[in-house]
């Protein structure tokens, strides 16, 4: 290997490394707002990606019969709910949000020509339709369970996992799709050539990672969802509905997850199931960071990448075998380094 | 019907399946007791021991490309040709292999809290799936074939319907072992898992060594059925072994009813099942190929989990009526005690406790002693930091500065588990029962540490005299604290007073020659108190130290030798109950200074 070689690869694997960061971001997130391991995680970044590339080529995406169909169901749920309980002033946004919400995407996706559209508009609206379907799945999968086990919680987001690979197939079909990248450019930087995409990839990262910082630390959601995350039973006392909290979270890591797919659609080719590799690796760095630290993950994430690169060169056919064996040393670290007193819960 | 008799009929109808069902309906039945091998391996782990892995199809792995590897002799150097060709020693290596890998992996990930080890055997089912693939050795994607079939006493087991009863026979083996595991001492420690591990330890428990037990039995019995299923199918590649299968095993587990024996079986029938019907029927409907089953695994799944936590087999055992077996009171001879110590000898020192959490002290220079044949209550206000004491004390959080002394020994650092080893006993303030579990069983696991058979011996019922004289223990406790009346109900049907009542019989059980209770008379009527303070003034009459934190001063003042006051962490008085009483400090303490 030589230096051009390495540059290469190094590249590479900064890119997707970042890729695995902003998942990774959303995982923490996810995990200490609900407890819930988000493993469903990856399907957000399939539907992304290829919601946007049935845009380029002019089909309906199935992503919007899901939003639909989700919504009803979501509807009919709260609905049923919300007439029991008595809670009048309930309906009107239960019908907003689940009913008239995705009937204007479909009026939007149906009617005005997606594929005719500006590369960001078509973004928008492929963020637009995913996005959403991160609270329907809390309310409809985990929302009844919030107070399950760790345990419980886990297995519910492998059967999420699992159902929302099956629609995936439904909707997409087993081809892979590639998206238009966001710039041909190319930069020469001495020996080694960047290409456009990777900036972008890189650039957006950054900037989500600032605005989330900024989220977090500015805005009152942001500390309604930290507080979440430090105590539950504190931060209803004080008037923060976990609820809330609950599908702010999802909602936030379904965006992520959506965007992470339409950075990465251009780079590589996305099928309906690549989505969980790609999710997964992103929790090999979310795992470094014990789930709760956001920087050690972000590190952790960029590491994965790194490692994967290059392990491609080396030992391409064992290429996931190593990075999932990565967990392993990670554990043991971890496993030196935690002393784990259990309290009453 | 009595559940024998059910038995009886079920494994009837399992002898005459193969002869009425087609060939077809006989390769399935085959599938479903693979699979049902797996998925009760599944139930130890997941229901019964609170822990989960999607990774047991990486096991079933394990043990059949063992076996197909060593299957075919070419494969073999010249001294090792011997080990080839033989299904029973390609049996043996396949569960030494699972062995030492379960208990590398257990060893990692059990430490750490529950949600670590299934991620771990998510990230490990995909490595060894795409390892499988990779290895050339291995015969890569293709895998390998030409694996021969079993063959028992001469008899060829070629035949679906031969190989048939060679895996009901292995799975009611399992299920009869399990079953035999659960209803044991070890099996209790298994099963006090979920109950937390910080009640367990003070029992004496050795958590993490239950944990990997059922980490390794549930691999082992996943590499039989690999084991099985090579030499069934006569090929293997990597395909059935892969992370989704893993998943499939869960789910059926779950579905089934992951804390039930039996549920491992209906689930692992419903799942192959529907997924064969499924197969059929959904690409049908939907005009394209491709699993679609998992969606309607997965939703199935969430509706279980949302609506019916325990699975299908608790719904089903209720359709059919049992009568309910007559449950005796155990009987046996005495167990072996320990030498009590002589009255007026110290038991216990606890000198200059500091503890600290974070920035918060709890504990400032607490030191007190316990003579044998002496009860010492200590009492304070709530938050005075008593039942931190009594946390650094028992090991279950230990000081952050100063010494304890048991029994002589230096025992500061050492786990709960090793203190209650030397004679410790306690109960908890807020109560750690297993509701579940019945009274009698309860109180035995506090008899841990006076048995010593071990997890072989339990599986096959090797143990049952000494298990007889752990439950005969157990009873002559329970009987003494006096909740004989309920001996056989579920621990978490008592009142709450009951429950602490219980959690004293506990500790009785381990013959302790120290006790520490954490307010014992709590929601206890009048005339329950009084029972209680005859039964522990007969035990410190019997020589035992008894150590109590309690808030009823009318309970402390009439029972205790010496009373030590806590405030604000620290000591403020100690004596007799009459003298404390006086103290300007404690009265101050506890009613206020005078302005």
């Amino acid at each position: 290997m030589d230096l051009q070689i390495a540059l290469l690869l190094g590249q590479d694997g900064i890119t997707n490394g970042a890729i695995y960061a902003l998942l990774s971001l959303a995982l923490v997130l996810v995990f200490t707002v609900t407890r819930v391991i988000f493993i469903p995680q990856g399907e957000f970044v399939a539907f992304g990606a290829l919601t946007l590339a049935s845009f380029q080529v002019g089909k309906t995406p199935g992503t919007l019969w899901l939003l639909i169909g989700a919504g009803l169901v979501v509807a009919v749920l709260d609905l049923t709910q919300a007439a029991r309980s008595g809670m009048r002033g309930k309906i009107p946004r239960i019908i907003g949000w689940n009913l008239l919400y995705p009937a204007a995407a479909a009026a939007v996706v149906l009617l005005m020509k997606p594929q005719e559209m500006s590369l960001p508009a078509q973004v928008a609206l492929s963020l637009a339709l995913v996005a959403p379907l991160g609270p329907m799945v809390y309310r409809l999968a985990y929302q009844p369970l919030a107070e399950a086990s760790v345990l419980v919680l886990l297995i519910i987001s492998v059967a999420v996992h699992l159902a929302l690979v099956g629609l995936g197939l439904v909707f997409f079909g087993a081809e892979g799709s590639r998206t238009t990248a966001f710039s041909e450019a190319r930069f020469d930087l001495g020996m080694v050539t960047v290409n456009g995409q990777t900036l972008w990839v890189l650039g957006a990262s950054l900037l989500l990672i600032v605005v989330l910082f900024l989220f977090f630390e500015r805005t009152l959601h942001g500390k309604a969802l930290r507080a979440t995350a430090m105590n539950r039973t504190g931060a209803r006392l004080m008037g923060i509905s976990t609820l809330m909290a609950g599908k702010l979270s999802f909602l936030l890591a379904a965006l992520i997850g959506a965007f992470s797919g339409i950075l990465i659609a251009p780079i590589t080719t996305i099928y309906y199931d690549t989505g969980f590799l790609i999710g997964l690796k992103g929790f090999v760095g979310a795992i470094v960071g014990g789930l709760a630290s956001y920087p050690i993950a972000a590190a952790g994430a960029i590491l994965v990448g790194l490692l994967e690169a290059f392990s491609s060169f080396w030992a391409s056919a064992f290429k996931e075998v190593i990075v999932f064996t990565l967990i392993i040393p990670v554990l043991i670290w971890r496993s030196l380094t935690t002393r784990h007193v259990e309290e009453d819960e | 019907m009595s559940p024998r008799f059910m038995l009886i009929g079920f494994i009837g109808l399992l002898l005459i399946a193969p002869q009425v069902a087609s060939e077809f309906q006989v390769t399935l039945l085959n599938y479903i007791g693979l699979a049902a091998i797996v998925a009760l391996g599944l139930v130890l782990l997941t229901g019964v021991g609170g822990l989960t892995s999607f990774g047991q199809a990486a096991f079933v792995g394990l043990g059949a490309y063992s076996t197909a590897w060593l299957s075919r002799a070419e494969n073999l150097p010249d001294w090792a040709a011997i080990l080839g060709g033989s299904p029973w020693i390609g049996l043996l290596v396949g569960l030494l292999v699972t062995a030492l890998v379960a208990i590398v992996l257990g060893l990692l990930t059990l430490r750490l809290s529950g949600h670590y080890l299934p991620l771990g055997t998510i990230a490990w089912g995909i490595s060894l799936y795409f390892l499988f693939g990779n290895l050339q050795f291995l015969g890569g994607h293709n895998g390998m074939s030409g694996i021969p079939s079993l063959s028992i006493f001469g008899v060829e087991l070629q035949d679906g319907r031969y190989v048939y009863y060679l895996i009901w026979v292995v799975l009611l083996g399992a299920i009869w072992l399990t079953h035999n595991l659960l209803d044991s001492r070890e099996g209790r420690a298994i099963r006090a898992l979920k109950g937390g591990v910080v009640m367990a330890e003070a029992m004496g428990v050795d958590t993490a060594r239950s944990k990997v037990v059922i980490f390794l039995v549930a691999a082992l019995f996943a590499s039989v059925s690999g084991w099985l299923y090579a030499h069934m199918q006569r090929f293997v590649n990597p395909t059935p072994f892969g992370l989704g299968i893993g998943i499939e095993y869960l789910f059926m587990a779950v579905v089934g009813g992951a804390a039930h024996v039996w549920g491992a079986l209906i689930g692992a029938g419903v799942i192959i099942i529907l997924k064969q019907w499924l197969q059929d029927w959904l690409p049908q409907l939907l005009g394209a190929s491709g699993s679609f089953e998992v969606i309607v695994f997965g939703v199935m799944m969430i509706l279980v989990l949302q609506r019916a936590r325990d699975g299908l087999w608790p719904i089903i055992a209720r359709l059919v009526p049992m009568r309910k077996a007559v449950q005796r009171v155990p009987q046996g001879v005495a167990l072996p005690r320990r030498a009590v110590p002589e009255a007026g000898r110290i038991l216990l020192e606890a000198r200059n406790i500091v503890k600290r959490f974070g920035g918060l002290v709890a504990n400032n220079n607490m030191s007190l002693s316990v003579r044998a044949g002496e009860i010492i209550a200590l009492i304070g206000p709530n938050g005075a930091g008593k039942s931190t004491m009594f946390n650094c004390i028992s090991g279950v959080n230990p000081a952050s500065e100063g010494e304890v002394l048991f029994c002589g020994k230096a025992v500061t650092n050492l786990d709960s588990r090793e203190i209650a080893k030397l004679g410790m006993s306690r109960s908890f303030q807020h109560v750690r029962l297993l509701p579940t579990m019945s009274v009698l069983e309860n109180v035995a696991i506090g008899g841990h540490l006076r048995g010593f058979k071990g997890v072989l011996a339990s599986m096959l019922r090797l143990e049952r005299g000494e298990e007889a004289r752990l439950l005969a223990e157990a009873a002559r406790q329970v009987e003494r604290v006096g909740l004989q009346e309920s001996i056989f109900e579920p621990a978490g049907s008592l009142a709450l007073g009951q429950q602490r009542t219980l959690e004293i019989a506990r500790a009785l059980c381990a013959d302790p020659c120290l006790l520490l209770l954490d307010e014992p008379a709590a929601g206890l009527r009048y005339l329950e108190k009084q029972a209680l303070a005859e039964l522990l003034r007969k035990l410190r009459d019997e020589g035992m130290g008894i150590l109590l934190v309690e808030h009823d001063m009318e309970f402390v003042m009439g029972l205790a030798d010496r009373v030590v006051v806590m405030e604000f962490g620290e000591k403020i008085a100690e004596g007799l109950p009459e003298a404390v009483q006086r103290d300007p400090a404690v009265l101050e303490a506890y009613l206020g200074g005078v302005e």
